[in-house]
């Protein structure tokens, strides 16, 4: 494969794009590459990287507003924020589930990759006020823009927020981003197992208190626990974190953790952390309804794999071997809700659907929607989806 | 009037026929009656919506039942080549569900029940024609809500929110429509029944439900809606602060978010606002201030105490000419109460108004008033002005005399030099009440060609041969194909 193209400017990106186009050849699309192992592998003789088009390129922190050139690493981004005492919402994960590595902003919204707090602030989509976007045949497009509201045609930012490049490449983000909150605090309860444990998160995301996060843990070494976080100004912290911890009584005896021990404990969960997973195991992330979390958790372990839970029970992750037995055994607990083959290697990758199958009808809509806006299927063919 | 596309000659002279067609399809509701209306007299109430500025009566309406009736009856279009205008309360403020001579609407508002509410998962399943304020009747018992909350919710049903992407006062916190959905069942124009989303977080694939979410009834209908409903805080209560000028109270807004703090609201109003708003509630406004903020906390008695007395104090200084924090439920409802009413307030003083919708950002709302002030009195016609204050969504109302044609001409463009105002300064033409017909000639302004052919094309990737409301979003010249 030759070396990577990567353009420093957004013309760059268009006139790399129109030329496949015209030649016909396809590109494999990447920012820093450390998401290289997720879904399918990309066959194309050239991959376009955007790590060189970085740069924050507005921040107006009094207007919660934060627009970044697409190869702008990720940690770049957030410490930009921190230092005007503000965040992204979403709390994306970051490479450590790959094996490490400087992600960068246009590939975590490429990937439309959420953390703990997607149960209470959103998800990275919900999140991309405007993009800037090279589509398949190398036209430069804009959809959204720097303002909170804006309905004004079609949303195209949240279509191509989670679509992993393979409908346009991403050039520029611009992003909502909120205050950081002046503290955290976490409730630590040990529960039965994770039935109880889910059934002690609904308690609390149903209680007025705020809770930011919501995790269970099945195999800590403590025994099953469930976690709740907490985060605001440090006296509601303190008033909150005590009325959640009365009103979780009944579910088991329990600690609270402070602000550093907080901070660990969500940024492991976060990062997948929890599964101590091998480098030649695979991982997976379900999300299905809550209180499905522990089925699907109990159906897993009966085939070999283990997992926790985050998002209130609706997140699974998911370690075990990288095999077909194993993602078939993950397709089968995660239905009716959803799944994504986040690391494996490259033949089981190749062989298997990395995420649902679409029933026919809506199987070509997105073929039809991808013909929109990549006719000659150039921007990283079969990345999602065989064929596609 | 408006333009609309031509009607088909071939659709109008076989009204008979397809009226007859759809009344097969639809039979009698057994307690509704009768479910497709061709009568012209029964046909008015649908020949307009909330911009009701522009008439024009449909062909025939359709009043389904389930979600096999809507497919049933989009099938039997598609296959006849007859336009679909769907509709929900027909509350939209930009014309989004004005019927076409030639189009059958097809009316959800028959499918209107609450399927199921799950606290545990912290949903509730509706069909599309539930209104807004109706599922939050549903689930208040145990505290909850849901949280997008447009001035219109009594009214406006959440098939209409979700293609509106309907926003409220409070969705600086709670965020708009789009932030709040789980699934959707949804009928594309073939008459294929789909399940976007379902009871999980960010389905893996693309992003349908954000897709279709704001696509103003021109990708499929929607016939039932999966939303998150949340748990409540402890309590909420308002203050007011009144500013001497329009700057100050922006400055104000900046030093409220730059504090860290971010009110679950943050409305603006100006001086003709505060006036019409005050002699209509009586809602105790001050009447010698420039512009006026409503800031609403949420948490325990004691947090709003907090909050509120950080926001005084993160307001005094610069020189607020009154303040007032509320000290009970009821003086929280007494200021709001102005606020809320501010739509037919305006409508005691001006026969007509027009209510544009743009989004600036928030460092710019000074400037913009003061040019908003300058058209005002270049159009001759007085302007309102109400702003969602923390999220730039502008909402200047333009009194004028429908019965006057020149006074709805000078409305209508003193209207789109706001919204080019608020594109040039970097916002957009739209915030919260869509593009609908009103704004469609205006998307130039904000879009490129090419940008607009891009949207144009995944529109036809749903809707091969434009049926779905397709008069809308897209300036007319280039809509069809
Ligand atoms: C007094 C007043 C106050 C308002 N305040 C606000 C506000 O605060 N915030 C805000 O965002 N909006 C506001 N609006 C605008 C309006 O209420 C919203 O746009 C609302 O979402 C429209 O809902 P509806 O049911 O009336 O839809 P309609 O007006 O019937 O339709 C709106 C659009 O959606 C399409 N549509 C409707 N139902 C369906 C369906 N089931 N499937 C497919 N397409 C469908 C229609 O074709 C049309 O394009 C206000 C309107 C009024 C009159």
């Amino acid at each position: 494969m030759s070396a990577p193209l990567a353009p420093a400017e957004e013309a760059g990106v268009a006139a790399a794009v129109a030329e496949a186009f015209a030649a016909n050849a396809p590109l494999a699309v990447e920012g820093a590459g450390t998401k290289r192992a997720m879904l399918r592998p990309v066959q194309a003789a050239r991959t376009l990287s955007t790590r060189a088009l970085a740069g924050i390129t507005l921040y107006r922190p009094k207007e919660l507003v934060i627009a970044a050139r697409a190869g702008t690493p990720l940690a770049e981004v957030e410490a930009a924020l921190a230092a005007e005492g503000q965040m992204l919402i979403a709390e994306p994960p970051s490479a450590a589930p790959w094996g490490g590595g400087a992600a960068t902003l246009g590939g975590v919204v490429a990937a439309n990759l959420s953390g703990p707090r997607r149960i209470s602030g959103g998800a990275m989509r919900d999140h991309v006020l405007g993009i800037r976007f090279v589509n398949g045949r190398g036209e430069v497009l804009r959809s959204g823009g720097r303002v909170l509201k804006n309905v004004t045609g079609l949303d195209l930012c949240k279509l191509l927020a989670g679509s992993h490049g393979t409908l346009g490449v991403l050039t520029e983000i611009t992003l909502k981003v909120l205050p950081r909150p002046e503290t955290a605090a976490t409730l630590v309860i040990r529960v039965a197992d994770a039935a109880a444990g889910v059934r002690a998160l609904s308690a609390g995301l149903g209680s007025p208190f705020g809770v930011s996060g919501a995790a269970v843990l099945p195999d800590a070494a403590e025994g099953p626990l469930a976690l709740l976080r907490i985060e605001d100004f440090a006296s509601f912290v303190a008033y909150r974190i005590g009325r959640l911890r009365d009103l979780l009584l009944p579910f088991g005896e329990s600690r609270i953790a402070d602000a550093a021990e907080t901070d660990a404990l969500w940024a492991a969960i976060r990062d997948g952390a929890p599964l101590a997973a091998g480098p030649e195991e695979a991982l997976w992330r379900a999300s299905v309804k809550p209180t499905d979390g522990p089925r699907v958790l109990a159906a897993l372990r009966e085939a070999g794999l283990r997992g926790y839970l985050d998002w209130g029970g609706g997140l699974v992750w998911i370690a075990g071997p990288a095999t077909a037995a194993a993602h078939a055994a993950v397709t089968a607990a995660a239905s009716p809700g959803s799944f994504t083959l986040l690391r494996a290697p490259d033949a089981l990758r190749a062989a298997v659907p990395v995420i649902p199958e679409e029933p026919p009808p809506l199987a070509a809509l997105s073929r039809r929607v991808k013909a929109a806006l990549d006719p000659k299927g150039i921007l990283n063919p079969g990345r999602m989806r065989a064929g596609l | 009037m408006i333009r609309q596309p031509e009607p088909k000659p071939e659709v109008l002279s076989r009204r008979d026929e397809i009226v007859a067609a759809l009344r097969a399809l639809v039979p009698p509701h057994p307690l509704s009656g009768e479910s497709v209306i061709a009568d012209p007299l029964r046909l008015k109430p649908y020949e307009t919506d909330g911009l009701s500025a522009y008439r024009q009566p449909p062909l025939a309406v359709v009043l389904p039942s389930t979600t096999d009736e809507v497919a049933s009856v989009l099938r039997f279009c598609h296959a006849n080549g007859v336009r679909v205008v769907p509709r929900g309360a027909g509350t939209s403020l930009s014309g989004g569900a004005l019927p076409m001579a030639d189009s059958v609407v097809i009316g959800l508002m028959r499918m209107n029940r609450i399927l199921e509410v799950d606290f545990d998962n912290r949903l509730a399943v509706v069909e599309a024609g539930v209104t807004n304020i109706g599922i939050t009747r549903a689930v208040e018992e145990r505290g909850f809500f849901y949280a997008p909350d447009p001035s219109s919710q009594l009214a406006c049903m959440i098939g209409g929110n979700v293609m509106m992407n309907s926003g409220g006062a409070h969705c600086l916190k709670y965020g708009v429509t789009a932030n709040n959905l789980l699934g959707l069942t949804f009928v594309t124009i073939e008459g294929e029944v789909l399940r976007l989303g379902g009871a999980h977080l960010d389905a893996a694939g693309y992003d349908w439900l954000g897709l279709v979410t704001g696509s103003e009834g021109q990708l499929g209908v929607v016939t039932e809606v999966t939303v998150r409903i949340l748990r409540g805080p402890e309590g909420a209560r308002a203050m007011l602060a009144a500013f001497g000028s329009v700057e100050a109270a922006g400055r104000a807004v900046d030093a409220i978010i730059g504090s860290g703090i971010i009110p679950v609201a943050l409305e603006f109003m100006d001086r003709p606002c505060i006036h019409a708003c005050e002699a209509f509630a009586h809602a105790g406004y001050p009447l010698d201030a420039e512009a006026m903020l409503i800031i609403e906390v949420e948490g325990s008695v004691a947090e709003q105490d907090e909050l509120l007395a950080r926001i005084r104090d993160i307001c005094a200084p610069l020189n607020p000419t009154s303040m007032k924090i509320a000290e009970s439920a009821e003086q929280s409802a007494a200021i709001w109460k102005g606020r809320k009413g501010a739509f037919g307030a305006i409508g005691r003083i001006s026969p007509d108004y027009l209510c544009m919708d743009g989004t600036i950002p928030t460092s710019e709302l000074p400037g913009v008033l003061t040019r908003i002030g300058e058209m005002s009195r270049r159009y001759g016609l007085a302007v309102a002005n109400v702003f969602h204050a923390g999220d730039g969504n502008l909402h200047p109302l333009i009194m004028f005399d429908a019965n006057d044609p020149d006074s709805l001409r000078r409305a209508e463009a003193f209207g789109a030099e706001i919204l080019k105002l608020c594109v040039e300064v970097g916002g957009c033409l739209t915030g919260e009440h869509g593009v609908g017909v009103e704004k469609r000639d205006l998307m130039g302004v904000q879009f490129t060609a090419r940008e607009l052919d891009q949207q144009r094309a995944i529109k036809s990737a749903f809707d091969p041969g434009w049926l779905l409301n397709p008069s809308k979003v897209f300036p007319l010249a280039q809509a069809a194909g």
